[in-house]
């Protein structure tokens, strides 16, 4: 079957199986693996990605049902190689250690501070309240966040990364 | 700011807050993890486990399956027999079935292995596989293992009539017999440390690639120990040694889980072997939790025995120990029980004894995992509820017995009963940091108020030591492959530097953490600092990371690999200088002459002269490199101290930890902020081990926690800021002091926050209750105690 | 992770459309919405349906008005519509408290009122809600449309009234003055479903409680709200003696049992104290 959708800003006409979920697509027809799962049962959340600039966990979800929508995932958030401020957030704060339910975090922190660009440690936490980290105890997420909140009318960010 | 407005203060070249050099792939969601990667041809497996925990196998069809047109193969245990490879060695000298022969041993067992052109096939074809089972009677419960009416799990085993695999014990029975019976009070307690799960977001995997023509096999896994997996597959399945390249590339979390070899890795490497292309085999979360390695499950009935003023006398103990269907637990060769004889805790004691009882279930094979340090986990958890019970008993406040009892300063290196020489500490003033940093005085003032109104609020305290940093060889094997392990340095001509690693990161942070070491030694920036590990191909060998062994054996093997390189600069500088070595001191990152600090060398003009042209001295050899296997001397033993602070609602069970005070002292600090993230992770741990983990069982040996939906992890909801400080006690015989901190706070947070339940309970009468402390046992205990009970 | 079966799939472009795929179709058809309760039991392979009829399009089911005596919610109206919505807050708090605890926020930018109520789980939270609020509900069929209460929209666990060719369009709560509403729930961890839930809606514009309903969650009364509490309650004055006899009617008249969620016995004195807790709550919201 047919699906058309906009991934990253580019447009992608494939054929697939109507039950060919949202993940696969993206993991395996687009080669997009930044977007990860890790259960059966929609809770863990590392397979959070935004369609139509909301959160949603794309196991639960189908190709063909995205079709005609908007999808961005983690490999689109940084624009012209400039890193989001969530994405700089989470290295300045150490939110992430094996980085398994990193990408879904980052999007779900950038659909919040889209929508509320000064949250409260508080509010932090529910919006991420459906999505499991297993390594740091949700704390240097929050913080990451955060950070991404007081810094996001910076100067643009080149990588400021310590050099691998 | 751009990245040259950071400071040299804020990119440290060697210990210090430096952030990580693995993030800018993972937060760009390039990384490279087992099921992202693709590799050409490449086929997918599928497993069909067994929905019964006990049975005998009459009949597979696979026909159907086998017609599926885009079915490749389907394998079953009758394919593998001739090649030896039905049956497969666990780390504990025992055996598990690859795919079953004769029976299912527990649900979820591997029946049969498909291998199709795509996943969503892959799955198709499981159903088209018909298995016939003769169910037998299953052994769930493990105090019923050694019936005498017990059906006998592994009758595979030759000469085996019962569920018994092993008997240890440490310590000294008799002078404990003697110790309790004159001891003023005795306190006896039955808990359970029930099994729990790793579960790490990223499941298990493996893609098998067998080049017919070179006869090489290349295996990108899930593992946390590269080097060892080789090293068995070329003992198990006949594959040389030279022509298995194991690949460790991101691993999305271990906790112990990805040690061990699963049948779905043996499967996929038979699966490329017979198809002769790629077999990627990843495994769903329910296979995960019902089939992979669990943790715990050690039934313990412990006595504590104390003065009556106050002094604990001696700790005794017997477990039952549920290992499942096979005895498949990573530890070493010697310690059955792991480290369990650690149990002795941070105390001073005139006797100990354990005796630990193994036995089979039927149930998935495992018992060490999820950051356990190998059963530390379960020997903190029984003294600590064991000092918190003989508090009650005197009616003495937890803080203080522990305080009058710990292990003193002055008494280390302090051997305990068991055997133990743990290498430093300072028990007091950890103990007292963390009770100073919760406001402790005021929180009991508080508690105090609160009951007045009816209120539960409960405070819990914890001090725990570990033992980890396994080596030295000599004790310590698993499989008779010793825990040593190596690292290698190479100076580039222009001053960059590569290091390569025997052990594996799975999100402790080690391409940062190892650059620092380097760093620290040799003053190379951290950026210039290439570190390699996971690929057997391009690293030395080891034998992985878990149980919090990397920072202990190959942090120490780094460094001190690191000092060779320096010492041979020494020479080399000296050559340039034309001075003798003796002449020359160091700063971080150049030699200079005594008393002549203008003239120098940096190391980056070091390592383009010694592959140069000058002249040599006599002994040493072109190039600025070196290696080394470290064995280590002993283990390292970080501590901590802890306090947390729930609240209950008494009408509905409910407990919220609302505060979680960690003071940890691991020795050198490499990176504090890594340092504290995996404290944080581990503390995170306690909080779903007491209050919601558990993978329980039905009476027909179903298993009830397989998926997330009813084994429960903990979400940022459910945690709280945690408050974390440190002390600083470094190791006397680690090169750079350091100790391991990985595991720590998963071993000291759970009996923390039981304590705290039982605390808050405490006006009920209630002394124990069992993990996980749901809302239904917390009324359950209330409400049993109110009606007299 | 785990894959549905094969089935074909087609977007409905109308009720009507929808409507007429599902008369095609038949049994082997089924509707999805948000899906996060269809999706996760196809992964599973305890459902296959070999049709799916899409019906996220249909977008004039996603509303929440105000009409007069009645407050109307389309069945598309996801969960994250009614937490945020004001009017709900207004006019009936208790969907907002029941929103707050239902899976978690990214689920409940897809599920929809109408998926969880026809989903017709025993610990779905929206039912009780809406046997408390003594909601009607609107099935549309190729013939027209039904309206049914509460107890005639019930048929069992995952069961519904919802015949094989009809689609469930909207829910009515009515508005009435002098109201107040609470829903309380304790879980395992947020996010599961309920170990015992209590839903409580009141009438009172002169000050005994006239009208009450009361919709209890996960332990055994699947077929409206619990009738005896409602009974006990309805035309007394409120009081923390009638809280407290109310709740304890609650924990006697459910029937719940012993299961990983807890035992039958904790469910009970849980029923009975969350009842206590939604009727006191709802009383306070009602005299605001």
């Amino acid at each position: 079957m047919d699906v058309t959708m906009t991934v990253n800003g580019t447009q992608y006409q494939r054929d697939v199986e109507p039950r060919m979920l949202l993940v696969h697509f993206l993991r395996d027809v687009l080669g997009l693996t930044g977007t990860h799962w890790g259960c059966d049962t929609s809770n863990c959340g590392t397979c959070v990605v935004l369609i139509d600039g909301e959160p949603v966990k794309s196991c639960t979800t189908l190709a063909v049902m995205t079709s005609g929508h908007e999808v961005r995932t983690v490999e689109g958030l940084s624009t012209n190689g400039e890193l989001d401020p969530v994405q700089q957030g989470f290295m300045e704060e150490h939110g992430l250690q094996c980085g398994f339910c990193t990408p879904g975090m980052l999007m779900t922190a950038r659909a919040l501070l889209d929508e509320n660009p000064d949250p409260t440690t508080d509010e932090i936490r529910e919006a991420i309240s459906g999505q499991l980290c297993r390594c740091t105890g949700y704390a240097m997420i929050v913080r990451s966040v955060r950070w991404a909140a007081e810094h996001a009318g910076d100067d643009a960010t080149t990588a400021q990364e310590v050099g691998s | 700011m751009t990245a040259t407005e950071e400071t040299a203060q804020q990119r440290p070249i060697g210990y210090g807050r430096l952030k990580r050099k693995e993030d800018p792939r993972f937060i760009r969601g390039e990384g490279n993890y087992v099921d992202d990667i693709t590799l050409p041809n490449m086929l997918h497996g599928a497993i069909l486990r067994s929905p019964v925990a006990h049975a005998r196998i009459v009949s597979i069809d696979t026909s159907r399956a086998v017609a599926h047109p885009k079915v490749v193969a389907v394998i079953t245990g009758a394919d593998l027999e001739p090649l030896n490879l039905a049956w497969m060695p666990t780390l504990s000298h025992d055996t598990q079935a690859v795919l079953a022969t004769d029976k299912v041993r527990f649900q979820g067992q591997e029946v049969a292995f498909v291998v199709a052109e795509d996943r969503y096939a892959a799955r198709d074809a499981l159903e088209l596989i018909d298995v016939e089972y003769d169910i037998l009677d299953a052994v769930v419960d493990p105090h019923h293992a050694l019936d005498p009416d017990a059906p006998v799990i592994r009758d595979d085993l030759e000469g085996k009539t019962d569920n018994h695999i092993f008997d240890w014990e440490s310590g000294d029975a008799a002078e404990c017999d003697r110790v309790f019976a004159e001891a003023d009070v005795v306190v006896k307690q039955t808990m359970l440390y029930p099994r729990v799960h790793p579960a790490p977001l990223e499941t298990c995997g493996a893609i098998a690639d067998y080049d017919q023509v070179t006869g090489k096999l290349t295996l990108y896994e899930t593992t946390q120990a590269p080097h060892a997996h080789r090293t068995l597959y070329a003992l198990v399945a006949g594959i040389p040694e030279h022509k298995i390249r194991v690949i460790s590339p991101d691993i999305g979390g271990g906790f112990g889980g990805k040690v061990g070899i699963y049948p779905g890795y043996v499967c996929a490497v038979v699966g490329s072997i017979v198809s002769g292309r790629p077999v990627k085999w990843v495994e769903d979360r329910s296979e995960n939790l019902v089939a992979t390695a669990f943790a715990r499950d050690y039934h313990m009935t412990g006595e504590i025995a104390a003065t009556s003023d106050g002094t604990i006398l001696a700790v005794r103990t017997d477990v039952l120990a549920d290992h499942g269907a096979a005895n498949g637990t990573a530890q070493p060769t010697k310690y059955p029980a792991g480290f369990f004889h650690v149990f002795t805790g941070s105390y001073d004691l005139q006797a100990a004894h354990c005796k630990v009882t193994g036995v089979y279930t039927n149930k998935a094979p495992g018992g060490v995992a999820y950051a356990c340090s190998f059963r530390v986990t379960e020997a903190v958890y029984l003294v600590e509820r064991l000092v918190d019970l003989m508090a009650a008993e005197l009616e003495m406040d937890p803080a203080e017995l522990r305080m009058r009892n710990l292990i003193q300063p002055d008494q280390f290196p302090y051997v305990t009963k068991t055997g133990w020489e743990y290498d430093s500490g300072d028990y007091p003033t950890t103990l007292r940091k963390a009770l100073d940093v919760a406001g402790y005085e005021e929180l009991r003032r508080e508690q105090a108020e609160r009951r007045g109104r009816g209120e539960l609020m409960g405070i819990g305290v914890g001090f725990f030591t570990e033992a980890v940093g396994a080596g030295p060889r000599r004790h310590m094997d698993i499989l008779g492959l010793g825990m040593a392990d190596g690292a290698e340095v190479r100076v580039h001509p222009t001053g960059k530097a590569v290091v390569r690693l025997s052990v594996q990161t799975q999100g402790q942070g080690h391409e940062t953490t190892f650059a620092q070491i380097v760093a620290e030694e040799l003053g190379i920036p951290p950026e210039d600092i290439d570190v390699v590990h996971g690929d057997t191909d391009q690293t030395p060998f080891g034998l992985g990371t878990y149980g919090s062994r990397s920072t202990p054996v190959s942090g120490a093997a780094v460094a001190l690999t690191a000092r060779k390189v320096r010492d041979k600069a020494r020479k080399i500088a000296a050559a340039m200088l034309e001075v003798s070595a003796d002449d020359l001191e160091w700063e971080k990152g150049r030699f200079f002459v005594k008393g002549d600090p203008e003239t120098g060398a940096a190391i980056a003009e070091i390592a383009m002269a010694a592959h140069g042209t000058i002249e040599l001295p006599e002994g040493v050899e072109g190039a600025l490199d070196a290696e080394t296997t470290y064995n280590p001397p002993n283990l390292t033993y970080p501590f901590g101290a802890y306090v947390c602070v729930v609240d209950i609602d008494p009408r509905t069970g409910v407990t919220k930890v609302r505060r979680f005070v960690a003071v940890d002292d691991c020795g050198t600090r490499i990176n504090p902020m890594i340092i504290e993230g995996q404290v944080h992770g581990g503390l995170a741990d306690g909080v779903g081990m007491a209050l919601m983990e558990i993978i329980d069982f039905d009476d027909a040996g179903n298993c009830l926690g397989s998926s997330f939906m009813d084994y429960l992890l903990p979400t940022a909801l459910d945690v709280p800021d945690w408050e974390t400080d440190f002390t600083v006690t470094p190791s006397p015989h680690h090169p750079i002091g350091a100790k391991g901190v990985g595991e720590s706070a998963t071993v000291g947070s759970p009996p923390v926050i039981m304590n705290a339940v039982v605390d808050a309970l405490s006006p009920y009468g209630v002394r124990h209750i069992e993990m996980p402390a749901t809302p239904s046992r917390v009324w359950e205990a209330i409400n049993a105690a109110q009606m007299g009970g | 992770m785990q894959v549905p079966a094969p089935f074909e799939y087609e977007r409905a472009t109308s009720v009507d459309h929808a409507l007429a795929l599902l008369e095609r179709h038949g049994e082997d058809a089924h509707i999805v919405a948000g899906g996060h309760s269809l999706l996760p039991m196809m992964k599973l392979r305890l459902v296959r349906p070999e049709y799916l009829i899409d019906i996220n399009d249909l977008t004039e089911l996603d509303y929440i008005t105000e009409d007069g005596d009645t407050l109307r919610i389309g069945a598309l109206t996801r969960h994250a519509t009614l937490l945020a919505s004001d009017t709900i807050r207004r006019l009936c708090p208790m969907i907002t408290d029941a929103e707050r605890v239902i899976a978690d926020p990214v689920v409940r930018n897809r599920g929809t009122i109408g998926g969880s109520l026809c989903q017709a789980d025993p610990g779905e939270d929206l039912s009780s809600v809406c046997d408390a609020m003594f909601a009607q509900v609107v099935i549309q069929g190729r013939y027209g449309e039904r309206v049914l209460s509460m107890p005639e929209f019930h048929a069992g666990p995952y069961e519904t009234a919802v015949g094989d060719d009809e689609i469930l369009t909207e829910i009515r709560l009515p508005i009435r003055p002098g109201a107040g509403s609470a829903y309380e729930k304790v879980e395992r961890r947020i996010g599961d479903w309920a170990i015992a839930a209590a839903g409580v809606a009141v009438w009172m514009p002169y000050g005994t409680i006239d009208h009450v309903g009361v919709g209890l969650t996960a332990v055994g009364l699947d077929n409206g709200g619990a009738a005896r509490t409602q009974e006990f309650i309805r035309g007394k004055r409120p009081s923390e003696e009638l809280y407290a006899e109310a709740g304890r009617i609650a924990a006697q008249e459910c029937d719940p049992i012993d299961d990983q969620r807890g035992s039958a016995a904790y469910k009970r004195h849980l029923t009975g104290e969350l009842t206590s807790r939604a009727l006191r709550r709802a009383v306070e919201r009602a005299q605001a």
